[in-house]
């Protein structure tokens, strides 16, 4: 398997700018997660690596190997990349044994090589081999698709929103499997997708695009831990976002004096707090908050408070099923770690 | 560019049309169009269209409700039955019942005749339309306190809306373009009255300004229709899977119900297949075994041709409007649309003027033959094409290259096999539509060329029944299958 590097890549549709200078790398035998809302140009940047079309500008090597630069183009057939679309997108009119040897040549084919071990891989029952398509759920379609997308050992593994058609239960299964299976073949790839905790769950490095740019490249605890600006951190979890005020190496702020972590700013600042990073307490101490409405998920819950007098309001992640607060009681909020701070946006 | 001399193609009979209008004249055309005969066709007309829609309407949208939301019992069969007559071409219909009958002409023979042939056209999109109909609408209907007729007007009847006007569409249509039903009936409308014009005067401007008459009646009725469906977007919103309907009981209703239904399955069916047979087996039958073979040979040359020319016409223009579409391959889809609403009679007027006028090569042969069968089925097949292509989306193209096949490799071993079947059902619908077509093949085919229908049609004018029996059996043979593939559609949807 081999590094993907994409330099200085942009593109428009007509004129519409899409991409505005990506510059992506992403190591041999690694997963990247592009995140980004829709209409960021995630899929379109995934296009031009398969090259189903061609960028403006920029250079994209597999290895040392440019597919795309100097005004030359390596047509899809020929760059063996492997592309898993949305809703697998399987030739209904193929078996699964035909799906999956797709892509390899004709002797291969008839030899139906390696069909058992790759169903194998990717979780699946051998008993499947001979169904359709349309026999299939949208899970295991989705395994077929990457078994196929993997078949002829490809370079680069693409895989464009894999899971969003699913649902929630099977999408995080589906995940798990895929990447189990692209770890154990060593693969390369890069997945697109607009869900968060898809991307931090899954990838060993995330990409997170806004409006045809890449904002942040890191790992997924940076990503999550170190936002880079306000709108990362919003996107990639829930946030607390709050006025205060920087003094040295804490901020003031309505729920007191919090330590900075690696903060360059002074003065008026947005300060950014986890709602897991809040505790309540009962004893009387703390910053005064009343409950306002509780949403209880089962292994957390989070609970929507006013800070006494009179606001501003935040929200807490809280771990276990007993102590639920009840709205209108009044609770004490302490920060635990530390905080973040922005300049003032505007 | 290939599609643009497909829609060209298309648009030549509106082009005649307009050529017309202006070679003659204004004072002249006023003077053509502006007669009490054309006053008196034109009552014909629109009495007998208003008259057999509304039949066909009411009858087709009550059968799909009796088959589609009540209780019925043998529905399927009876969604065949009454899918049926459309195996039946309305003249060999009418051959039927005036051969039996004779007093079955005039305007109530013709406007029970015709629409016993007609009604299927509303009852299958309706049916279709029933099934796509969420329950889950009529129930929110019956929760928000709306009755049961009530939430038939108001939820029920306004989703039918698009179905019943393509159905009323599709039968007023095919009543403007009929020639063969109506002269044997002797009820004169625009199109057989074109038809004598042309007889007697061979391509005068009588003829031609009655076409531009009747081009109108038709481009009226597509602009209406259109209106009619409004802006209203009628398919379910949100995903998941409808459930089936309940269905509404028939209770004591049942009786009556079925013998309506047997006795409309009894005019439309059993009488014209009970003469038919009456004919083949009567003393009068004549077996021209020769001549049978060597009709039937040429229809099915020509069938398969005109399938053949048809559906290579559509692919590419299906294959712009599904893979680009923008206005331009919209513009150009559309105006091969103009073949359903064109009377074959207006079609092969044009064809006999071009063919004159300007490529007097052509005239009297084969090609403008096919070219006037491409002109009148390209619709069928496009929609088919249409849709085959819509089930190999280029997605699919995608995977195929990132799997190291080339753009051929990929057409060939994906979106042909994808879209094959949609290729033979469009194949199929123009091979049936070719060998019962009897009007343009009339005023087109090369000398000493006869097909099923033009020999059915010089035996039972001549009021030679019996003789004309065999072809008429033949061709009834011959549309089974494409009616069948019609139902099968409608079951699917």
């Amino acid at each position: 398997m081999t590094a993907l590097t994409i330099r200085g890549v942009t593109k428009s549709f007509g004129a519409t700018p899409v991409l505005g200078g990506i510059d992506l790398h992403v190591p041999a035998e690694s997963l990247t997660a592009v995140l980004g809302p829709s209409g960021c140009g995630k899929t379109t940047l995934l296009r031009l690596i398969a090259g189903f079309d061609d960028p403006d500008a920029g250079v994209i090597a597999f290895g040392d190997e440019t597919v795309f630069g100097d005004g030359r183009s390596t047509p899809p057939q020929r760059r063996h990349v492997g592309y898993v679309p949305q809703e697998g997108a399987l030739f209904p009119h193929l078996t699964v044994t035909a799906n999956i040897t797709f892509g390899l040549p004709r002797k291969a084919r008839v030899a139906k090589h390696r069909v058992p071990e790759l169903l194998e891989l990717v979780g699946l029952d051998v008993r499947v081999a001979d169904r359709y398509p349309h026999q299939l759920s949208g899970g295991q379609q989705q395994r077929v698709a990457l078994a196929r997308a993997l078949a002829p050992e490809p370079s680069v593994v693409l895989l464009d929103e894999p899971f969003s058609s699913l649902d929630a239960g099977l999408r995080e299964a589906t995940g798990r499997a895929v990447v189990s299976a692209l770890r154990a073949t060593n693969a390369t790839a890069v997945l697109v997708t607009h869900d968060q905790a898809e991307a931090l769950s899954l990838a060993d490095q995330v990409a997170v695009m806004r409006a045809g740019r890449l904002v942040q490249l890191a790992e997924p605890p940076v990503v999550y831990g170190s936002p880079l600006d306000v709108g990362v951190a919003r996107f990639v979890g829930d946030a607390v976002l709050l006025a205060g005020q920087v003094r040295g190496a804490h901020v003031d702020c309505p729920l007191g004096t919090i330590a900075l972590r690696a903060g360059n700013i002074d003065g008026a600042a947005e300060v950014l707090i986890r709602p897991e990073q809040i505790l309540l307490r009962g004893d009387g101490s703390g910053v005064p908050a009343r409950v306002e409405e509780v949403s209880f998920y089962g292994h957390d819950a989070a609970v929507r408070l006013t800070l006494l007098p009179d606001g501003p309001r935040v929200v807490a992640r809280i771990t276990g099923e007993r102590d639920l607060p009840a709205p209108g009681q009044q609770v004490g909020l302490v920060v635990t770690g530390d905080a973040l701070a922005y300049p003032l946006s505007g | 560019m290939f599609a643009t001399g497909v829609a060209l193609l298309a648009l030549l009979p509106l082009g005649f049309v307009v050529w017309a209008t202006i070679s003659t004249g204004w004072a002249e055309a006023e003077k053509l169009i502006f007669r009490p005969r054309t006053g008196e066709l034109l009552w014909n007309t629109v009495r007998l269209t208003a008259g057999a829609v509304a039949l066909c309407a009411v009858i087709g949208t009550a059968t799909a409700w009796l088959v589609e939301r009540s209780n019925l019992p043998v529905r399927k069969a009876f969604h065949v039955l009454l899918t049926a007559p459309l195996a039946i071409p309305a003249f060999v219909n009418s051959y039927a019942w005036v051969s039996l009958l004779p007093s079955a002409t005039g305007y109530g023979g013709a406007l029970l005749i015709v629409t016993l042939s007609y009604f299927p056209f509303v009852h299958l999109p309706v049916a279709a339309a029933f099934q796509g109909l969420d329950p889950a609408l009529e129930e929110t209907a019956h929760a928000l306190g709306l009755s049961r007729w009530r939430t038939f007007t108001r939820v029920v009847l306004p989703q039918l809306r698009p179905a019943l006007l393509g159905g009323a569409l599709l039968v007023a249509l095919h009543l403007l373009a009929e020639f063969g039903a109506l002269q044997m009936l002797r009820f004169p409308t625009f199109t057989t009255a074109i038809y004598d014009q042309y007889q007697s005067t061979y391509n005068g401007p009588a003829a031609n300004m009655l076409a531009v008459v009747l081009v109108l009646c038709c481009l009226l009725l597509l602009v209406g229709e259109l209106k009619g469906r409004g802006r209203a977007r009628l398919s379910r919103v949100g995903t998941g899977v409808a459930r089936p309907a309940t269905r509404a009981r028939l209770g004591r209703a049942a009786i009556p119900v079925l013998t309506a239904l047997c006795v409309l399955v009894a005019l439309s069916l059993a009488v014209p297949l009970a003469s038919l047979t009456y004919w083949l087996s009567g003393s009068s039958a004549e077996f021209d075994a020769e001549m049978i073979a060597a009709t039937a040979t040429t229809s099915l040359a020509l069938g398969a041709l005109g399938a053949v020319c048809t559906v290579g016409l559509a692919i590419p223009v299906a294959w712009l409007v599904v893979r680009h579409r923008n206005a331009l391959s919209t513009f150009l889809e559309r105006s091969t649309y103009f073949g359903n609403a064109l009377p074959g009679i207006v079609v092969a007027l044009a064809l006999v003027t071009i063919g004159i006028q300007v490529v007097p090569g052509l005239y009297q042969t084969t090609v403008m033959l096919l070219a006037a069968y491409a002109i009148l089925f390209l619709p069928r097949a496009v929609v088919n094409v249409r849709s085959a292509l819509a089930q190999a989306p280029p997605v699919l193209d995608d995977v195929a290259h990132s799997l190291g096949s080339g753009r051929l490799a990929a057409f060939r071993r994906v979106t042909l096999p994808l879209i094959a079947p949609g290729l033979g059902a469009g194949a199929a619908l123009v091979f049936i539509a070719v060998v019962t077509e009897l009007t343009a093949t009339l005023l087109l085919a090369p000398i000493g060329t006869t097909t099923l229908a033009t020999q059915f049609w010089s035996h039972s004018d001549s009021a030679a029944y019996g003789a004309a029996a065999p072809y008429a059996a033949l061709m009834v043979l011959l549309s089974v299958p494409a009616t069948y593939l019609l139902t099968r559609e409608g079951i699917r949807r």
